[in-house]
């Protein structure tokens, strides 16, 4: 039965320096509120995976969090470049990034493998790229019924995923819907999990679009009204557009990053 | 009416979409192009975005591939998993519609890092996102690419989606369900892989535009067709249309 805490608590004790963790989101029910409580926690070393980092990772990744990058689009979407990403890899600032990186659909299937308890799930992918040459768990391998050579990539096993949802009852049982990612695959993938949600309700009504985490599935729930801002939470509030085009110039320069983390991040205690 | 490289490259892009069919649609200038030919000739098009918004039919021009009017308006929105794996991957959409930051002359794309060295690169783009797959598992690829010596490079420095590799028979090699590119359009032309060596040729230019000016934005000797059209100008209602979509994009922002 997942545990309803307040989102300090809840990352206090999910998420440890060394840690392979994921905070999922395609656009949509980004948890931007929980990476931040991570930066204010001041974990190191992590591994972090996502498919699409976009703001949050870059804010995580100019905060020192990070010593691995897992994904596959690292952009500002609808903007450019990350700029914390780029200064990472390309001038090992605050500290050198590695990186694994992967195409959409292997990312995908990685969750699917993990998820589904597997080592590893097969596709049709990364064919002729150059991809494979410097992504050691992408490898051929050959179907053992018609002999056909496909694509086979290794389980995405995670210490801990944090998402984000749109409500959670009392027992903790998750509801989400819109545009709904790979949210469940990372959830069942992870040895621990936390969702943040917007409003913790009474009682679930019934929405056939929703993918539901039953309590049991999750481990903590914290009620993080605007959690997800500036992405946004369908049925409660709009993307922010603006402070994606704001984080561009800001993100570019490492004084006006720094600046804005002190006031923005480090200096405010978390909404949980 | 007068008319900008950008709309007129565009317009060539929606024109090259037919109707009724399903167009996987990257962000930017191929959302832009299938957005307009389903306001003008395509009403039927089927737009699915990787956020798994299949036949999502938004009123304005998409922010991000996951925004919320894009899963408002869809006729179904799956998981990630599930676009890629059942929708994708066995072939079922026509139209693979990409967007590249370099693209060499068989049709190779490159939207990784720029310079020769992957783990020190001048330049750190994206990645792959879902491109690859889309190059490889689409019956066929529709490039739009402003075209420069910058971006139309010799060779790629990272093949991210495969075209053609290096000439006739390595997708067929490599057991690539899809054709592979079959238009690149730019803000100059139209380019076209000879059916013999599947190098990108020049078979359009628009109006306006001559031999010259494609071959000084190319980084290869660019080969031309034996008669090179000239693309048919954007018609007032074509113009207007698109004005309408990015208008109303500004306005959002």
């Amino acid at each position: 039965m997942a545990e309803i805490v307040s989102l300090p608590e809840a990352v206090a004790e999910l998420v440890r320096d060394g840690d392979t963790i994921a905070l999922e989101g395609f656009t949509h029910l980004i948890p931007v509120a929980a990476g931040h409580e991570i930066i204010r926690q001041r974990r190191r070393d992590l591994t972090l995976v996502r498919m699409t980092p976009d703001i949050v990772y870059d804010q995580m990744i100019g905060a020192g969090c990070a010593r691995k990058l897992v994904f596959s689009w690292g952009g500002n979407p609808g903007v450019g470049s990350l700029h914390r990403f780029r200064d990472a890899i390309e001038n090992g600032w605050p500290a050198p990034l590695e990186i694994e990186e992967h195409s959409h659909a292997g990312m995908a299937n990685r969750y699917v493998a993990a998820a589904s308890g597997l080592p590893f799930a097969v596709l049709r992918g990364y064919v002729g790229t150059d991809l494979l040459a410097h992504t050691p768990t992408v490898k051929p391998i050959t179907c053992p019924f018609t002999g056909e050579v496909l694509t086979a990539v290794q389980a995405l096993q995670l210490d801990a995923a944090i998402v984000h949802a749109q409500r959670a009852d009392r027992d903790g049982n998750v509801q989400l819907w819109g545009i709904t990612g790979v949210q469940k695959e990372a959830v069942l993938a992870a040895r621990r999990s936390l969702v943040t949600v917007e409003e913790v309700v009474d009682e679930l009504d019934l929405r056939p679009d929703a993918v539901v985490l039953p309590s049991w599935t999750v481990r903590w729930v914290a009620e993080v009204p605007g959690g997800a801002h500036p992405s946004y939470a369908q049925g409660y509030y709009d993307r922010d557009n603006a402070y994606y085009r704001a984080w561009d110039p800001i993100s570019r320069d490492r004084d006006a990053f720094t600046e804005w983390l002190s006031a923005h991040v480090l200096d405010r205690q978390g909404d949980g | 009416m007068s008319w900008t490289a950008d709309e007129m490259m565009s317009v060539a892009a929606a024109r090259a979409l037919r109707d009724g069919t399903a167009c996987f649609v990257g962000i930017g200038l191929p959302s832009t192009a299938a957005n307009l030919a389903r306001r003008t000739h395509a009403p039927n098009l089927v737009l699915i975005y990787e956020s798994g918004t299949i036949g999502a039919k938004p009123g304005r021009l998409p922010l991000s591939i996951g925004d919320g009017v894009l899963a408002e308006t869809a006729e179904t929105v799956v998981g990630v998993p599930e676009v890629f794996n059942y929708w994708l991957q066995p072939g079922r959409i026509e139209t693979g519609f990409l967007g590249a930051a370099q693209i060499d002359r068989f049709g190779n794309i490159n939207t990784t890092v720029i310079g020769p060295d992957y783990q020190h690169p001048k330049v750190r783009l994206p990645g792959a996102g879902g491109a690859p797959e889309i190059a490889a598992s689409c019956r066929q690829v529709i490039v739009i690419v402003r075209q420069s010596r910058r971006t139309f490079v010799e060779r790629v420095d990272f093949v991210t989606s495969f075209g053609y590799g290096s000439g006739p028979g390595d997708r067929e090699r490599l057991g690539l369900t899809g054709r592979g590119p079959v238009l690149v359009i730019t803000d100059l032309g139209v380019l076209e892989p000879d059916p013999r060596t599947r190098e990108l040729t020049l078979t359009s230019l628009h109006p306006g535009v001559t031999v010259e000016r494609a071959r000084e934005a190319t980084g290869w000797e660019l080969a031309v067709a034996a008669e090179v059209a000239t693309t048919a100008p954007p018609t007032a209602l074509e113009l207007e249309t698109l004005r309408a979509l990015e208008a109303a994009d500004k306005v959002d922002q």
